[in-house]
């Protein structure tokens, strides 16, 4: 099978700037994988699975990651002017001193992919690509139209994720239900605390007869009124 | 019932792997029915949103995740070694080959080595497995056929003598929380071994008395011969894998492909079917239970002696450094991988489980569509699935 370097050759001679990366993977498994560019996911998928060479016809996995912002320590060398007082007189010094600066890494969501050949017995290839943020860009194209196996996998990453796949023919969330609104799989999820509360028809029946009391006894003090 | 999957579906046929839509033929109402969650047929609580056209299934949407505990989220808060018990629950009809499958994972992700007798066990644990679940897989697919518990009970009988073996070895007859990183829990003593012979022994037998009960027999050859048919284009296409897979007749067995562990040192051949249909997929199941037999026999020959754990693995502690791995074994339903994440941490940064029998049920719609409400329920028992691996 080819190496990551050079499906990613392959790629670039396939689909003209096509942006694709190679991220190195420090494991002893050495799965290394390709990010795409969202903008030309689509046509490298249906590349990769159209090659003779590669004809990666079976996506096996499909999954999301969520990677948090992440506030980084930075050593700075910061240079500013001090005043200082040398032999008696006031004097403006400059000064290099080193800092300690926070720096936040905008985070994103990813989504993996493991394909596989089946005609030729070859893979794992695995592709990804990343959203903008995590809050408001997290729009990634749908590859079920290419790989079909995609279709529940994609749907599981819009429920738990909360990754949005444009051009995905049924998206809809897979395992929670349709009212839930947060994304269990976030690094930040907050369980609720109530989250075994739902109203219930008992809800509505004890208000109703609580109003129903309450109309009776009105009525009654209405009528002792009336008589006395 | 939710009927929104209904709606959008006009717009979501063009141009992909997707049969053409049927439409009502006009005369009478289609009648929208919701098969399950607590339907006898769907091993567990999954349902089936089916609209009907009379008897023919027009539409049909599986909807998921009435067992769902995120387990993926879970095992992110726990040690690597923590979620191996939780992998039992998954396919709770083979505990061990998820064990397998996770501990493969992160050997893949750390390096380590598996000593020979491990190997071993895991292969004989392994298709003891496999012979369970497909016997039991062909029980339910016959009992929903109406033949009422027959079929399943002579399956059973052997997964009793099975599980109790597992019992004996592991503690457990299901939840066996066998496999570690590096090797297995527990030696196996010559006393079990002699004990697997003498079952593995009389199971051919059973296979035999099995076949010669069914294979012939009219109503299943009725029911199910031209039914449910999956076409290799799309059932490669759609990720299906397992005996569904080479029923339609693509030959991918993963312990070929990849030949994990020691599987290249057997010798088995991988049946196909020729249909595409349910009897196909009776059959496959039935012919790998045999092949599985010729496996544990040349396993239990030649079972070494010595360690069954890395002496260098580290239980306590354990802590991958960063990085990513995916593993996967052939599992009794289908491609059963682990994608873990390492952050070098003692937890996974992330955890995920590709479960075959719900990448496997992508295409049930495909199958069903045409066919009678009645096939809905051999159609879906042929893809043979557990809730606890589709819901997670």
């Amino acid at each position: 099978m080819k190496t990551v370097e050079e499906i990613k050759a392959a790629i670039e001679a396939a689909v003209p700037g096509a942006g694709v990366e190679i991220v190195l993977n420090p494991s002893v498994s050495a799965q290394h994988s390709l990010r795409l560019a969202s903008a030309h996911a689509f046509e490298v998928a249906t590349f990769l699975r159209d090659d003779v060479e590669l004809s990666l016809d079976f996506l096996s996995n499909a999954t999301g990651v969520d990677w948090p912002d992440k506030e980084v320590a930075e050593k700075v060398k910061v240079t500013r002017s001090v005043t200082r007082t040398l032999d008696g007189v006031e004097q403006q010094v400059e000064e290099t001193v080193e800092e300690t600066q926070k720096r936040v890494v905008p985070g994103c969501l990813e989504a993996v992919y493991h394909l596989f050949s089946v005609s030729k017995g070859h893979g794992p290839v695995v592709i990804r690509m990343k959203t903008v943020n995590r809050t408001d860009q997290v729009q990634l194209p749908s590859l079920t139209p290419v790989w079909r196996s995609a279709e529940f996998q994609e749907r599981e990453i819009f429920d738990l994720f909360g990754i949005v796949f444009t051009g995905h023919p049924d998206l809809r969330r897979l395992l929670m239900w349709e009212e839930f609104k947060d994304y269990p799989m976030r690094r930040d999820y907050v369980e609720p605390d109530d989250f075994e509360y739902e109203p219930t028809a008992h809800d509505e029946v004890l208000k109703r007869a609580q109003e129903h009391r309450a109309k009776l006894a009105a009525a009654e003090m209405g009528q002792e009124g009336a008589t006395a | 019932m939710s009927t929104s999957g209904f709606v959008q579906d006009k717009e979501m046929r063009p141009g992909w792997n997707r049969p053409p839509l049927i439409e009502p033929d006009g005369e009478g109402e289609v009648l929208e029915l919701a098969m399950g969650p607590h339907h006898p047929s769907t091993h567990g609580v999954f349902r089936m949103d089916v609209a009907l056209d009379g008897e023919r299934v027009i539409r049909l949407k599986p909807v998921f995740g009435y067992l769902h505990r995120n387990h993926e989220k879970l095992a992110e808060g726990m040690s690597y070694l923590g979620s191996m018990p939780f992998t039992d629950r998954l396919d709770y009809m083979c505990p061990l080959t998820n064990n397998w499958a996770y501990a493969l994972a992160v050997e893949k992700l750390t390096g380590q080595e598996v000593p020979e007798r491990a190997e071993y066990l895991r292969v004989i644990l392994g298709e003891l497995t496999r012979v369970v679940n497909h016997a039991s897989a062909i029980g339910f697919l016959i009992q929903e056929m109406g033949a009422s518990g027959t079929p399943l009970m002579y399956a059973f009988k052997e997964r009793e003598k099975i599980l109790d073996l597992f019992e004996a070895l592991t503690g457990a007859r299901m939840m066996v929380n066998y496999m570690r990183f590096g090797g297995c829990r527990v030696d196996a003593t010559p006393a079990w071994l002699d004990a697997v012979r003498k079952v593995v022994a009389g199971l051919p037998k059973f296979a035999d008395e099995y076949e010669n009960l069914l294979r012939g027999n009219e109503i299943l050859m009725a029911r199910t011969q031209g039914v449910g048919i999956l076409r290799p284009e799309l059932a490669v296409n759609a990720g299906v894998t397992g005996p569904m897979l080479r029923a339609s007749g693509i030959n991918y067995d993963i312990r070929k492909v990849d030949s994990y562990g020691i599987y290249s040192r057997f010798k088995f051949r991988v049946p196909l079917g020729e249909h595409w249909d349910i009897y196909d997929r009776f059959m496959i199941r039935l012919l790998e239970m045999r092949e599985s037999f010729g496996i544990l026999e040349q396993a239990l020959k030649d079972i070494p002696g010595g360690p069954v754990m890395d002496p260098k693995a580290k239980l306590r502690g354990f802590r991958p450094k960063p990085g990513e791995a995916y593993g996967r074994i052939e599992g009794p339903k289908g491609e059963l991988g682990f994608y873990l994440i390492s952050d070098g941490g003692p937890n996974p940064y992330r955890y995920r489980i590709r479960p075959p029998s719900l990448i496997n049920l992508t295409i049930l719609e495909d199958m069903c569509l045409g066919q009678n409400v009645a096939d809905v329920v051999l159609i879906f028992g042929s893809v043979d699935i557990v809730l606890g691996e589709v819901d997670r």
